[in-house]
């Protein structure tokens, strides 16, 4: 019989939190962000997290309201160009910041969940990411090692989920979502729709209820849109 | 003198049919835009989509459905949407073929810098260094001066590094230019302008051959 994953709202998602944590978040800049998640760290008021995300969210939404609160003691990212708090506690030395290739942070976490606990890569080599790693060539062409990321908690956040912690993403709101769920050693999953075991098609899930420890549905999510560009609609 | 519109027209002439191109951003966007009508080819964004279109019509955009400039986008028929590890699966091994992204400085051996200005921006690399690291054929779509008017063709990077040895060809406002054999190669240059004029503001060891046609757009 499936395994019930389901509890009541992000406040009970987010029980055992505590400061000093380690928290991977899915998304890519503010598409498939856990936003009822991170709206409760907020109001936990927890400091000194680590957090794994491939951005940092703008001023005033998704991890940039962690920022406003100077929660956050480390960002562990890809490409965080879209905040101005964040550039100014980094620049300012506030905020310790490291940036790492945006395959080499998906393939960390996937590692991370996959019990890999390093692997080869030839993405920044000859950069400044290289430095202190180990190289080795491969076929002539020199690689770097890169170790595996895992985290206390994991936050995501799929379209459609089921009580036994299945989960469906929508579109390109994929992103980070899948791997991080593997690598926390407490997955929480927020859904827009939750819905009985058994009524998701098996063939149709993108990640296994095993890697989900809680799921909730969120009451409504703003999803908001950083880039709005459009072509004019035909009459 | 060429636009950032006609550099994206000239890059859209190296496209084959066929073919998986990751278009970065910027100019390098613009390129879809010229894509002849009919050409078998589908656009790669590393946030996750293979099939990527053109932006909605007013009224239709879907906040989960983005490029990587997180721009709302659409997706064309046979379009498939996977996750970042599955993305950098795919650039990494060389299932991509064909990279188009812009760049602060290139060195006449290649090298790329375009993701940090020591002490005033630092963005963030994002996918840049694994698109670099392991495309074979990566064009950079660039001005060929900056604002202050000094050449970004350089003998060697002055900002950190994206990649190393990794660039093939540069299409500016200015010229076509082939990266071989630790020299820029004058393939083309814009319609209008002089050999003299390129030279002057290549500060990279240049190689011009007897004769250079002029681009057609």
């Amino acid at each position: 019989m499936a395994i019930t994953k389901t509890v009541k709202d992000a406040q009970a998602a987010c029980e055992g939190i505590e400061s000093g944590m380690t928290l991977m978040l899915g998304g890519f800049g503010l598409c498939g962000i856990p936003e009822h998640a991170i709206a409760e760290l907020k109001r936990r008021g927890v400091k000194d997290l680590v957090c794994i995300s491939n951005n940092a969210g703008v001023d005033d939404f998704g991890l940039g309201l962690l920022l406003q609160g100077r929660q956050i003691r480390k960002m562990i990212s890809s490409y965080v160009g879209e905040n101005d708090e964040f550039e100014r506690q980094m620049l300012s030395g506030e905020l310790e910041v490291d940036l790492i290739p945006q395959g080499s942070l998906a393939e960390r976490c996937r590692a991370g969940g996959a019990g890999i606990p390093a692997f080869f890569t030839p993405a920044g080599f000859g950069t400044e990411v290289a430095e202190g790693k180990e190289v080795r060539e491969f076929d002539g062409k020199p690689h770097i090692l890169e170790t595996a990321l895992t985290a206390d908690f994991a936050f995501v956040k799929a379209w459609k989920g089921d009580t036994a912690g299945n989960l469906v993403y929508k579109a390109t709101a994929r992103n980070f979502n899948p791997m991080m769920a593997m690598a926390g050693r407490i997955t929480v999953a927020e859904v827009e729709e939750l819905v009985p075991a058994g009524e998701l098609d098996p063939n149709e899930i993108h990640t296994p209820g095993i890697f989900v420890q809680r799921i909730f549905q969120g009451d409504r999510f703003e999803k908001r849109i950083e880039q709005r560009t459009v072509r004019p609609a035909k009459a | 003198m060429l636009s950032k519109n006609d550099i994206a027209r000239r890059i859209a002439q190296e496209v084959q049919g066929g073919w998986y191109v990751n278009l970065g951003i910027g100019i390098p966007t613009l390129v879809a835009n010229y894509i002849p009508e009919g050409l078998e080819v589908e656009f790669q964004s590393e946030n996750g989509i293979l099939g990527m279109g053109p932006f909605p019509e007013e009224g239709t955009e879907d906040a989960d459905l983005i490029n990587a400039g997180k721009q709302t986008i659409t997706a064309m028929p046979g379009a498939v949407y996977f996750d970042s590890a599955t993305s950098f699966a795919m650039i990494r091994g060389r299932h991509v073929q064909l990279t188009v992204l812009g760049a602060m400085e290139v060195s006449s051996n290649g090298d790329i810098a375009n993701w940090k200005i020591p002490g005033l921006m630092v963005k963030g690399m994002g996918g840049a260094m694994d698109l670099v690291a392991s495309a074979e054929n990566i064009i950079v779509a660039m001005m060929h001066t900056n604002k202050r008017g000094d050449s970004k063709l350089l003998p060697a990077c002055t900002l950190p590094l994206t990649g190393v040895a990794c660039v093939r060809r540069v299409v500016t406002n200015l010229a076509v230019l082939d990266i071989r054999d630790g020299a820029f190669h004058l393939v083309e240059r814009a319609p209008g302008v002089s050999v003299e004029e390129i030279q002057t503001a290549t500060a990279g060891p240049l190689v011009v051959p007897d004769a250079v046609p002029e681009m057609r757009l």
